[in-house]
């Protein structure tokens, strides 16, 4: 079987759209909604979900036919923690700034289901290339609402992307507004509720 | 699915002993390897803050070098004892307040000669976390220049509100004394000041939903200040 195999290519292109991980499972929404308020900490949390989600499923995979099957939540646990610890531990040396702004959501990554949800589901049933694609593509599917999301709140929220602002401050003379909802969790969930429904209208996905 | 080894306890201790030991290992590298790193990003944000409660930095961007020399420049630091005396030997930065809670470290934004602004260390318990920041005072030692609180970890959206510039910029401009030259320092009322509140000059607005925070904060606020009271008392003593 090829790398880049069609079914291997499913493992990767399933989660962005019809099995996406945030709109279709409904997984992860508290960091969903948390860091979603300016686009740079979106990124940066992405980054983070996807190279613990990847790893982990390929760690795990690895022990996968060796993990006695009682303690293999603890190991699992115990695998995704020091990866997450890791992480949080090269941002605060690296992207100090971001990492005060992520606060205590880089820890929470821990407890994000999607993680130990790929790891049970997947993971434990599969070699650890198709897991390491599995992994990158479910963290991109986060990754993608995320900035989405991200990309809505700071317009409206903030007028600006990325920090620079964008809405010129003509619009601002002439009575424009942003939209302190945006910048609360209201608005994240809001504007999550619309692309779940957009989606679910293109894919023709109905939950049940 | 390849066959899965016999399970015996022996064999589940044993895995769950080698997880764990690879799992710490490895933290322990990394937590080593990144110190110093990590500790440069510490000590830096503590003089960013610095200078920005003794309102040095204005709307220049932060950068290392721009916050290493205004430091050099414009901020003296020493240390005083629990009855507002210098002592001598001690370097502000070095001070462990945890560890030695009567060594008093006072940062000062001097202009030439005098000293124009004080700015103290303040931190306690809030509700989930011990909450840390600085104070700024004004030349009169009475009027606040500025707070920050720089390291928390309290509900954000909630009490997590304190770092935000809308919060922290109510503080500005208010007394910490009272018409006796008592210390009242500074209160957070629960929810928005009515018109009409006593005292406005002593107390700012709450955050809703932050009330365990706010107690907290207006506790450990007032601590800070009595503590440094006798120092700021002798100051002002030779003023006027």
């Amino acid at each position: 079987m090829s790398l880049l195999s069609k079914k291997n290519m499913g493992f990767l292109k399933d989660p962005l759209m019809d099995n996406n991980p945030i709109s279709t499972q409904v997984l992860g929404i508290c960091s969903a909604l948390a860091v979603t308020v300016q686009l740079q900490t979106a990124i940066v949390m992405s980054l983070a979900v996807i190279s613990v989600l990847s790893f982990s499923n390929v760690l795990i995979s690895l022990v996968r036919n060796k993990v006695p099957s009682n303690i293999r939540i603890i190991v699992e646990l115990a695998i995704i923690a020091t990866l997450v610890i890791l992480v949080d531990q090269v941002l605060k040396a690296f992207l100090y700034d971001i990492s005060k702004q992520l606060s205590v959501f880089v820890g929470l990554i821990i407890t994000n289901c999607i993680v130990l949800g790929r790891a049970e589901a997947f993971a434990l049933q599969n070699k650890p290339w198709p897991s390491f694609l599995d992994g990158v593509g479910n963290g991109l599917g986060y990754s993608m609402i995320l900035i989405a999301v991200a990309f809505g709140r700071e317009l409206l929220g903030s007028g600006s992307l990325f920090g620079f602002q964008v809405i010129p401050d003509a619009a601002y003379a002439a009575g424009y507004q942003n939209m302190g909802l945006m910048v609360l969790a209201p608005g994240a969930f809001i504007l999550l509720g619309l692309i779940i429904w957009v989606q679910r209208t293109i894919t023709g996905t109905v939950a049940d | 699915m390849a066959s899965k080894p016999r399970i015996t306890k022996a064999y589940t201790l044993g895995f769950a002993a080698a997880v764990t030991m690879v799992c710490s290992v490895l933290l322990a590298s990394a937590a080593t390897l990144l110190k110093d790193r990590q500790d440069q990003n510490v000590q830096m944000d503590i003089k960013t803050n610095i200078l920005t409660v003794l309102d040095l930095v204005g709307d220049k961007e932060i950068t290392p070098e721009l916050v290493f020399t205004l430091f050099e420049e414009n901020v003296d630091s020493y240390v005083v004892d629990n009855e507002g005396k210098r002592v001598n030997n001690r370097k502000a930065e070095d001070i462990d307040t945890k560890k030695e809670p009567n060594m008093l470290p006072v940062f000062v934004r001097m202009e030439g000669d005098s000293t124009v602004a004080y700015c103290i260390p303040t931190q306690g318990k809030a509700l989930w976390s011990t909450v840390k920041g600085y104070i700024a005072l004004e030349q009169d030692l009475n009027t606040v220049k500025g707070i920050t609180f720089y390291s928390h970890a309290e509900t954000p959206g909630l009490g997590g509100e304190i770092d935000k510039s809308w919060f922290t910029d109510a503080f500005k401009g208010k007394t910490i004394l009272d018409e006796n030259g008592a210390v009242v320092s500074i209160t957070i009322v629960k929810g928005k000041m009515q018109s009409g509140e006593k005292n406005p000059e002593h107390k700012v607005d709450g955050i809703s939903g932050a009330t365990l925070t706010s107690n907290g904060l207006n506790a450990f606020i007032k601590r800070t200040l009595e503590k440094y009271e006798p120092y700021f008392k002798t100051v002002r003593g030779e003023k006027s």
